[in-house]
């Protein structure tokens, strides 16, 4: 009886399992936490360590091009993600109403930027604006970007309007408040969190992007990815892991924040 | 009664119409700067490249004959040539060892925290996530910080007194695989999870009873029941593994072209547009089958009922 339950609770672990996901973890955080290790280095080498400091963060305020990039990139990744977010959140509202014709067709539009390759995305955005006429610069960057940040903000928002049952509404209307009040009272406050958590997410993918950008942004306009490749191809510098690592402290920062409002909406519709 | 169903008729027109205005702004934009620039893409392929980039309007089908033949600069006779195949089997190549290698530590990762108890799950689930989130340009400097000839992985190796010299890692296919593996591992963990969570490990109490061993379970019970979410996860992995472009730009050196670099160099420096077009549509193509492949996989794998 005894040996049977311990082999019960046994049954479920497989030898090695453990290890291997702690090597996982190793493998997908490792890489990073050594650039952001490296990036506090004294000596210019990336292999000797001479001492902490943070003269690398120093000079990479100061470097010229990164902080023009640095606003760049913000200008865009706010506009961008806003507009992408406002969009998102009509057609997430839309596609709430219950079944009808299109709607498969709809979804599938919606997700389509997530489906194709970035690299043809890319080439079709550069043929597309240079056939129309659209200058290649800030204005090309940002149309590019909207259109992939769409889906980003449309899927968190999408799966909390899920979780809100239509008895609020109902419970609204039938205390005589009229379709706008009942939006904007009920609906609205209780979407907030997605709508958040879409933002945040469309805010990080277009900061991010390099791929893209890096095709439609012609010869003037860089953001931060595009400098840091330019960086990059003439050799890695302690520079470079300087400011990897304030991005990857942005990314996390983001990422964790929109988990952890999904998670709290999560147990509150529980 | 008419009067009735006349308003009701009249409700359910304004709801059409401003579902329509609720859709339009998102369906128009990527209508607009997405699928309409892809179907351009597919035009510009049958034309012929122009001399500083751009096309010129003559139909030929010469973007896709290029794929396999090499004109001859004397008597324009075509030649059998692989030189592009060789990059497309390539590609093929490191993105099926890619998401065999993601499967290969993706599906014990997402095992392992399936079953760990519920208060635990949320922390790991996040910790898998987050690097997905994480600049991807970012994350690949960084392996390629880690292992240059003179990085710290070799450095340490030969601290160690493991290895004589420094084993070169970047710069090689070798180096393209850690790196792709390292950017997609997170998509072949999240959808296996996501199945083996909603397991029924009952099944396990029974098979025991029958007298299978461990092993037996995991690949007779586990895995074909667990299919969807790895065929779910190798898509998500193989998909952008074969259309890579940072990857083998940094890592791979210029001998490790993939079909990425390959498009991107007809509309950069190669400037041959229709030829560029030509590879983005046969990437596209592969990319759509796979996705017809997906949904026939899942649509025979639903469970009745559910």
């Amino acid at each position: 009886m005894a040996r049977q339950r311990k082999v019960g609770r046994d049954l479920r672990r497989f030898p090695g399992f453990a290890g291997v996901t702690w090597a996982c973890l190793v493998f997908l955080y490792g890489p990073i936490i050594v650039v952001a290790i490296y990036s506090f280095n004294e000596i210019r080498s990336i292999t000797v360590w001479g001492g902490f400091s943070v003269n690398w963060y120093v000079k990479a305020f100061n470097n010229d091009l990164i902080q023009r990039a640095t606003f760049n990139s913000l200008f865009i990744a706010v506009s961008a993600s806003s507009v992408a977010t406002i969009f998102a959140t009509a057609a997430a509202l839309a596609m709430r109403s219950g079944r009808f014709r299109g709607k498969e067709a709809a979804f599938g539009v919606i997700s389509l930027p997530l489906i194709v390759p970035e690299i043809i995305t890319a080439v079709a955005s550069l043929v597309f604006f240079v056939l129309v006429g659209i200058p290649l610069g800030l204005g090309s960057i940002l149309l590019a970007h909207t259109v992939f940040c769409i889906p980003f903000a449309y899927l968190p928002i999408s799966a909390r309007l899920d979780g809100i049952e239509p008895y609020f509404e109902e419970a609204a209307r039938d205390l005589y408040a009229d379709g706008r009040r009942a939006f904007f009272h009920v609906l609205l406050p209780m979407m907030f969190p997605g709508i958040i958590s879409g933002l945040m997410l469309a805010f990080i993918i277009s900061l991010d992007d390099f791929i893209i950008t890096n095709f439609v942004a012609g010869p003037g306009a860089t953001t931060l990815p595009l400098a840091i490749f330019g960086l990059v191809r003439t050799g890695l510098t302690p520079e470079i892991n300087a400011i990897s690592t304030l991005l990857l402290c942005v990314s996390i920062f983001f990422v964790t924040l929109s988990f952890v409002i999904g998670r709290m909406q999560a147990k509150a519709n529980r | 009664m008419l009067a009735e169903s006349q308003t009701l008729r009249h409700r359910r027109r304004e709801q059409i119409r401003s579902r329509g205005l609720l859709l339009s702004p998102a369906l128009l934009t990527i209508l607009g700067f997405l699928i309409a620039p892809l179907f351009i893409v597919l035009v510009y392929s049958f034309l012929t490249p122009g001399t500083f980039g751009g096309v010129i309007w003559d139909w030929t089908f010469d973007a896709y004959v290029q794929f396999l033949f090499e004109r001859d600069i004397f008597d324009e006779s075509l030649v059998f040539s692989t030189a592009y195949l060789e990059i497309y089997s390539r590609s093929f190549v490191q993105a099926i060892v890619t998401t065999v290698g993601s499967l290969l530590i993706g599906f014990p990762t997402a095992y392992f925290i399936a079953t760990r108890p519920d208060r635990q799950k949320t922390m790991w689930v996040l910790l898998v996530t987050v690097p997905y989130w994480v600049n991807l340009l970012i994350r690949t400097i960084a392996m390629l910080f880690l292992i240059r000839d003179e990085g710290p992985l070799n450095h340490a190796l030969i601290s160690a007194g493991l290895i004589d010299g420094p084993v070169r890692i970047a710069y090689t296919n070798i180096g393209v695989g850690l790196g792709l593996i390292y950017s997609y591992l997170p998509f072949m963990v999240l959808p296996i999870y996501a199945t083996i969570e909603r397991f029924d490990f009952r099944l396990l109490e029974a098979a025991y009873d029958l007298y299978a061993d461990r092993w037996t379970i995991l690949f007779k019970i586990i895995l074909p029941i667990c299919l969807p979410g790895v065929v779910a996860g190798s898509l998500l992995v193989f998909i952008p593994s074969l259309g890579a472009f940072i990857q083998p730009n940094l890592l791979g050196g210029g001998k490790n072209l993939m079909i990425g670099n390959l498009i991107a160099l007809q509309f950069q420096s190669a400037r041959n547009w229709p030829f560029g077009a030509a590879a983005a549509m046969i990437l596209m193509t592969v990319v759509l089958l796979a996705l017809i492949f997906y949904t026939r996989h899942q649509m025979r794998h639903r469970v009745p009922g559910h």
